[in-house]
């Protein structure tokens, strides 16, 4: 279900040069929204940029009728959303598209996000980790101040309230276990995350020692312990990974930049772990009517192919079925 | 008659019912060809049965895979889009989409599109014999496809052609849409009326590009695209005015309407129903707020019947 909606802001907060978190006021579209779906947004009052934006939601609360965006502004549309205020209306349409299929509960599963590509995921997470299923988390950015800096949470986490938290540990405070990798070294891995994800899948004994390097501690932005840390709190009772050498993973959730998307394709496949990814294309109506924001996915086993529509069968394909030309 | 008019009061409807030929709208506010899917994308969003009709996306006599991505960018109070004629084909959409439509009290207008003459005979013919089509719109001015499409458009001649080989197949209403990508679009239009068209729609989109300064290379994967929304709004009016003072057919007005003032511009250069396109990108309801606004516009001018406006502008 899909609704068209004049949504209140209730709060934007600034989390890093061009980056926003922006929470909107929709009850009825929040109840409806699951991980991976979009919202299409109106940012501005005229014709000039004249398209909504394909935003995904970045997380919700359903007892407050709430739903959250994250967001880089990247052009005309989001720097004119990032201007928006308490108590302001965006025209939203949403939820829209088809989302990630939630793990089934006692599934071991691995997140592997590029840079503002946490933001659907993070949906994602807030879900799982809700009902106490806990994921190991790959995160990559270019720099360490693209992991934000430690603001208050959206809603209170439970075990941290009045706390300023940063993304990854709020990441960590719902029950998740979470690495880091940055293109620059400031912080984590050193390296490209699908380098990092790979490693860690093709080198069982290796494991411990990437989560104890890579973990919350790597970034300047770990000093706050959260209640699990101090021994305790929301996730002490939460299944977490005691013995990583033999772990394996039973689903793969990404989603980045394009080259990104294509290499965890390529990793997922030679290890032969299901996952979906979810893709960004420029998208015009969001609602399958246009067939602007088409992308090649396999059609039958004869290697054809099909262009399905991003907004429709998408934003979260099956890993394997999306085709990448090069 | 005066103000005072008891005949002219608050409160009495005005008459918004328009004929496309046969046709019969219940208003005059349709969907532009492409931008509305095959309506039920929109069903969320609207009711389908207040529209005045529907013309669903270009359909073609095979499955069309469409265009390499990416294929839209925005561009100054508009788009560009190479879609390239994606649809699942004539077989699909008698199959499983008209069905659908029936559902609905709404005429459906099928797009058709050919790379032949032969093509646009046959694709009459099926439609001809198909429930639920109201009206053929036959599109000999798409800008995205390689053969065909607008060749067909840019020639009065070609275009008469194509005309004749729908007409010959079909007692349905035959709308031809015209390319603005021509010299003189009234020289196409007069060509087309002659070979029996029974109304005209336009315009299609306006040939344009865009090109990325940081890659250097065009930004749409198939170069050239067609240019819509408001920012060509002048162009198409101008047209419908040109046209309307060469021709004695029915005009379905389009090009950059997001407004029902804009929808009037139309009207009063002689459009007798508007087609609502890019802007339902924007709002999906903008189709049914334009309607609703020229009955609003009606009533506060009280203008009994649609019909009077039409075309009004040469009048003055």
């Amino acid at each position: 279900m899909s609704l068209l909606t004049d949504a209140k802001v209730v709060k934007q907060m600034e989390l890093a040069p061009h980056y926003y978190r922006l929470v909107l006021s929709a009850p009825a579209t929040a109840r409806a929204a699951g991980p991976g779906q979009f919202l299409h947004v109106r940012c501005g009052e005229t014709l000039e940029p004249l398209l909504r934006r394909p935003l995904s939601i970045h997380a919700v609360n359903r007892e407050r009728g709430e739903l959250a965006l994250l967001y880089r502004v990247a052009g005309r549309g989001t720097a004119l959303l990032a201007k928006k205020k308490g108590g302001d209306t965006i025209s939203i349409m949403g939820p829209l598209g088809r989302g990630y299929t939630m793990p089934s509960a006692p599934e071991r599963v691995a997140v592997v996000a590029g840079g503002i590509g946490i933001a659907p995921l993070y949906f994602l997470l807030q879900e799982t980790g809700a009902r106490g299923q806990s994921a190991l988390v790959f995160w990559g950015t270019s720099t360490k101040e693209q992991f934000f800096r430690p603001a208050r949470p959206v809603w209170d986490l439970k075990g941290t309230k009045g706390r300023y938290l940063s993304i990854v540990q709020e990441i960590r405070a719902q029950g998740h276990q979470i690495v880091l990798a940055t293109d620059d070294g400031s912080a984590g891995f050193h390296g490209t995350v699908t380098d990092l994800f790979e490693r860690y899948l093709n080198n069982p004994s290796g494991r411990e020692e990437i989560l104890s390097l890579y973990g919350e501690a790597s970034t300047t932005s770990g000093q706050i312990k959260t209640d699990r840390e101090a021994g305790g709190g929301p996730g002490a009772g939460l299944n977490f990974y005691q013995n990583p050498e033999s772990e394996t993973f039973a689903r793969v959730y990404g989603c980045g930049p394009g080259v990104m998307m294509k290499e965890l394709c390529r990793i997922i496949g030679t290890h032969k772990i299901p996952g979906e990814i979810s893709l960004e294309e420029r998208m015009g109506c969001g609602v399958g009517a246009c067939l602007a924001c088409a992308c090649k996915t396999r059609e039958g086993d004869q290697g054809g192919f099909r262009y399905s529509r991003v907004c429709v069968e998408g934003p979260v394909f099956p890993a394997g079925e999306v085709i990448w030309d090069d | 008659m005066t103000e005072n008019d008891p005949g002219r009061t608050a409160g009495k409807k005005p008459d918004l019912s328009v004929n496309i030929g046969k046709l019969r709208m219940k208003n005059p506010v349709t969907t532009a060809s492409g931008t509305f899917g095959f309506g039920l994308e929109y069903a969320p969003y609207l009711d389908l049965n207040r529209l005045g009709a529907i013309v669903v996306k270009g359909t073609t006599l095979q499955p069309r895979p469409g265009n390499p991505t990416p294929r839209l960018v925005e561009t100054p109070a508009g788009i560009l889009n190479s879609i390239g004629l994606q649809n699942p084909g004539v077989d699909r959409l008698i199959g499983e989409y008209l069905p659908y439509l029936a559902q609905y009290d709404l005429p459906v207008i099928v797009n058709i599109a050919g790379d032949t003459v032969e093509d646009y005979a046959e694709l009459a013919g099926k439609l001809d014999r198909a429930e639920g089509v109201a009206a053929l719109e036959v599109n000999i001015s798409c800008p995205n496809v390689k053969k065909g499409g607008m060749q067909f458009g840019s020639d009065p001649y070609m275009a008469a052609e194509v005309t004749r080989a729908v007409r010959g197949n079909t007692d349905k209403p035959v709308i031809v849409k015209l390319s603005p990508n021509v010299a003189s679009i009234a020289a196409v239009a007069v060509e087309v009326a002659a070979a029996g068209a029974d109304a005209l729609s336009m315009i299609n989109t306006l040939l344009g590009m865009a090109i990325d300064v940081r890659r250097r290379r065009p930004l749409l994967g198939n170069v050239m695209g067609g240019l819509s929304g408001p920012a060509i709004r002048p162009v198409a009016v101008r047209a419908v005015w040109q046209v309307y003072r060469e021709v004695d057919l029915p005009i379905i007005g389009m090009g950059g309407i997001v407004t029902a003032e804009d929808a009037l511009e139309f009207i009063l250069a002689g459009a007798t129903a508007v087609a609502v396109g890019t802007a339902s990108f924007i709002n999906p309801r903008a189709a049914l707020e334009v309607l609703e606004g020229i009955e609003q516009y009606l009533v506060e001018n009280q203008v009994e019947a649609i019909g009077e406006l039409v075309g009004a502008a040469h009048r003055a």
